[in-house]
């Protein structure tokens, strides 16, 4: 029931001055899932993800983690931010960001030390980018940027994730290489939540979905979410059906084709 | 004048270690301003700390350092969170609000300056020199002034380094850690004030925005750790500043202050040009090997493949017939990779022919391996 939902949010509304960004947002993700969240450009994706992590304030609503606030949870709750909110170009190596990870477990004086060290080369091993521990950030290629956000996220050993559009820009090994980590994540129980932009790879990559467009077009398990009505109704002139057949002849069936025209 | 009897010159020691307080504060957090991409923060700051610096002098009624930094600091500070209050809650860009804080701070400070004169206070001489510094008029005590600021600052900044690496680097990520990113950057935009205020009697307000800007621009060149870069930063700025002191005693009228900014210019125009790695020569070297590499194989490949045709009239009609070719077959048959005849029956007198030497069959048969283009014959 919704006590073992991993992430509640009730009537949550954002707005950028007097437009609202989200309105009146309902959901309960539950715990141990692969959550997509997709919708169209300018559907708030980025918006809710930070709106729950306290980076955007809302205008009204709750939000809860585990059923405690999200001050309580911070330590439980891990964040890979958009690739292109960061200057690559600062000086500074891959095994340096990814123990950024662990400065909010140091506290206030506390420096990483050969601990930190371990664990952030452990988690630059899982995401397969040991060998480059000692390059700088600004020598990467936009998927590598990725694996180091994705190991960052890593060492905070969190119960949720959020990842913002972490397949957006990077190459298809690169992609390969993230869903398998995200996969071996949610199969140890962890919850993790994706704004995510390609319709095409939804069905195969998460077991539950949210379809935003400022509001709540449907959210559940993605069998009965991705559906043409809910891509309709969401994308609406933007979306072009490949295969409308496969989508409208029997209720509720999954769009097994889906392009965005828009992009 | 010899050398011994400047450096015993007091004048001059003050001079010095002012000038190298001046360089270690401004380099150090210059570096984390030009990384926020707040470069032009300390411009602002120093042009708005001239109504403080006129403000102390009133206050204090004479020119008492420790009120006209303290005067500075907080007209700086003041028009520093100004800035931030634009550009937040306003419409206005940051370069907008940058300027308009920046004009009416200093046409403020410009009013008090004249009033003050009018006022034919006799202690007030020199106050005009804050405007591009008077480093000959710093005393003994002033300078423990700039040192004990410059301490704290760094002490500040070496307690909360990694709060404000994170901060400087990824603020949303930082403050989804918990961290206080708000006072963190509060914290830095006051140390550069505090830099700013340091500057003034050496440098003065209208050059001192150089100061903040030229080390750390020069240290990124050069440094691939934030430590590394705030580092050299530091050591960027006590050289200017030793140097434009050092360079001032040479002559008669040589203003100390441009001159400790002109020699920190020098270091970032040396640094620009050369850096390994970011500099512009090594960029313009590295266009002009990748640009011969491509053109070689694509000599040895054309050449090879007219080769493969046996078409022997042709032989090599494909190539460009300009001055980078010529010098490019050139350079081909030096590697032993080309042969070069005359062949005065098929082209005419000047035709020169060019045709591949075994070595040269093999590396483009590699060539052609590597694109994965099939062969002809």
């Amino acid at each position: 029931m919704d006590t073992n939902a991993a992430v509640k949010v009730k009537h949550l509304t954002v707005s950028y001055h007097n437009k609202p960004v989200l309105w009146d947002v309902n959901v309960d993700i539950p715990a141990g899932v692969m959550a997509g969240i997709v919708g169209p450009n300018g559907a708030g994706k980025s918006t809710l993800i930070k709106s729950l992590l306290g980076l955007v304030p809302p205008l009204s609503g709750s939000v809860s983690f585990h059923g405690q606030t999200y001050k309580a949870q911070r330590k439980r709750i891990g964040y890979v931010p958009q690739r292109s909110s960061v200057d690559w170009d600062f000086p500074t190596t891959v095994l340096d960001v990814v123990m950024m990870g662990l400065y909010g477990r140091l506290g206030w004086i506390k420096r990483p030390g050969r601990k930190e060290r371990h664990e952030s080369l452990e988690a630059l091993d899982m995401v397969g980018m040991h060998d480059f521990a000692g390059r700088q950030i600004s020598q990467l290629s936009g998927g590598q940027q990725q694996r180091v956000f994705l190991a960052r996220a890593l060492v905070q050993q969190a119960d949720i994730y959020f990842l913002d559009e972490p397949m957006a820009g990077v190459d298809a090994t690169t992609e390969r290489a993230i869903i398998d980590i995200l996969c071996r994540l949610r199969d140890a129980g962890k919850t993790l939540i994706v704004v995510h932009h390609d319709l095409q790879t939804v069905q195969s990559y998460f077991d539950w979905l949210l379809m935003l467009n400022v509001q709540v077009i449907g959210a559940g398990p993605v069998n009965e979410i991705f559906t043409g009505e809910n891509l309709k109704r969401a994308y609406g002139g933007q979306i072009a059906l490949l295969n409308e057949d496969n989508v409208l002849n029997t209720n509720n069936a999954p769009a097994f084709t889906a392009l965005e025209r828009a992009e | 004048m010899s050398w011994l009897t400047i450096l015993g010159d007091y004048t001059f020691q003050n001079v010095v270690m002012g000038a190298a307080f001046l360089g270690i504060i401004s380099g150090a957090l210059g570096s984390f301003a030009v990384l926020r991409g707040q470069s032009l923060l300390g411009d602002a700051i120093s042009h708005a700390a001239l109504p403080g610096v006129c403000l102390g002098f009133i206050v204090a009624g004479s020119r008492n350092m420790g009120s006209i930094i303290i005067g500075a600091a907080i007209t700086g500070g003041l028009a520093a969170l100004l800035m931030l209050a634009l550009t937040r809650m306003s419409r206005l860009k940051t370069d907008a609000a940058l300027g308009s804080c920046l004009s009416i701070f200093f046409a403020i400070g410009v009013v008090l300056l004249t009033y003050i004169q009018g006022t034919e206070n006799a202690s007030q001489g020199g106050l005009d020199a804050f405007l591009f510094g008077q480093a000959a008029a710093t005393l003994r005590s002033d300078v423990w002034i700039m040192g004990g600021i410059t301490f704290v600052a760094l002490a500040i900044l070496a307690a909360l380094w990694k709060q404000a690496k994170l901060v400087t680097f990824d603020a949303e990520f930082a403050r989804t850690l918990g961290m206080p990113v708000t006072l963190i950057e509060v914290l830095l935009t006051t140390m550069i004030t505090l830099a700013v205020v340091v500057g003034l009697q050496m440098v003065g307000v209208v050059l001192m925005a150089a100061m903040i800007v030229a080390p750390a621009v020069a240290a990124r060149q050069w440094s691939r750790h934030l430590g590394g870069m705030v580092m050299i930063a530091a050591l960027v700025g006590v050289i200017s500043g030793i140097s434009g002191a050092t360079l001032s005693t040479l002559g008669r009228g040589l203003a100390t202050g441009p001159l400790i900014i002109l020699s920190a210019s020098a270091i970032v125009l040396v640094s620009l040009a050369i850096a390994p790695g970011r500099g512009i020569l090594w960029e313009v070297l590295r266009l002009a090997r990748q640009r011969w590499s491509l053109q070689k194989r694509q000599i040895l490949y054309v050449l090879y493949q007219t080769r493969l045709e046996q078409d022997e009239s042709e032989r090599s009609p494909w190539l460009s017939r300009s001055a980078l070719t010529a010098f490019a077959l050139y350079r081909l048959k030096r590697q032993g990779l080309l042969t070069s005849f005359r062949n005065a029956a098929a082209l005419g007198k000047s035709a020169r022919q060019w045709r591949l030497t075994p070595s040269g069959v093999r590396q483009a048969q590699q060539i052609t391996a590597t694109f994965n283009i099939p062969q002809h014959g």
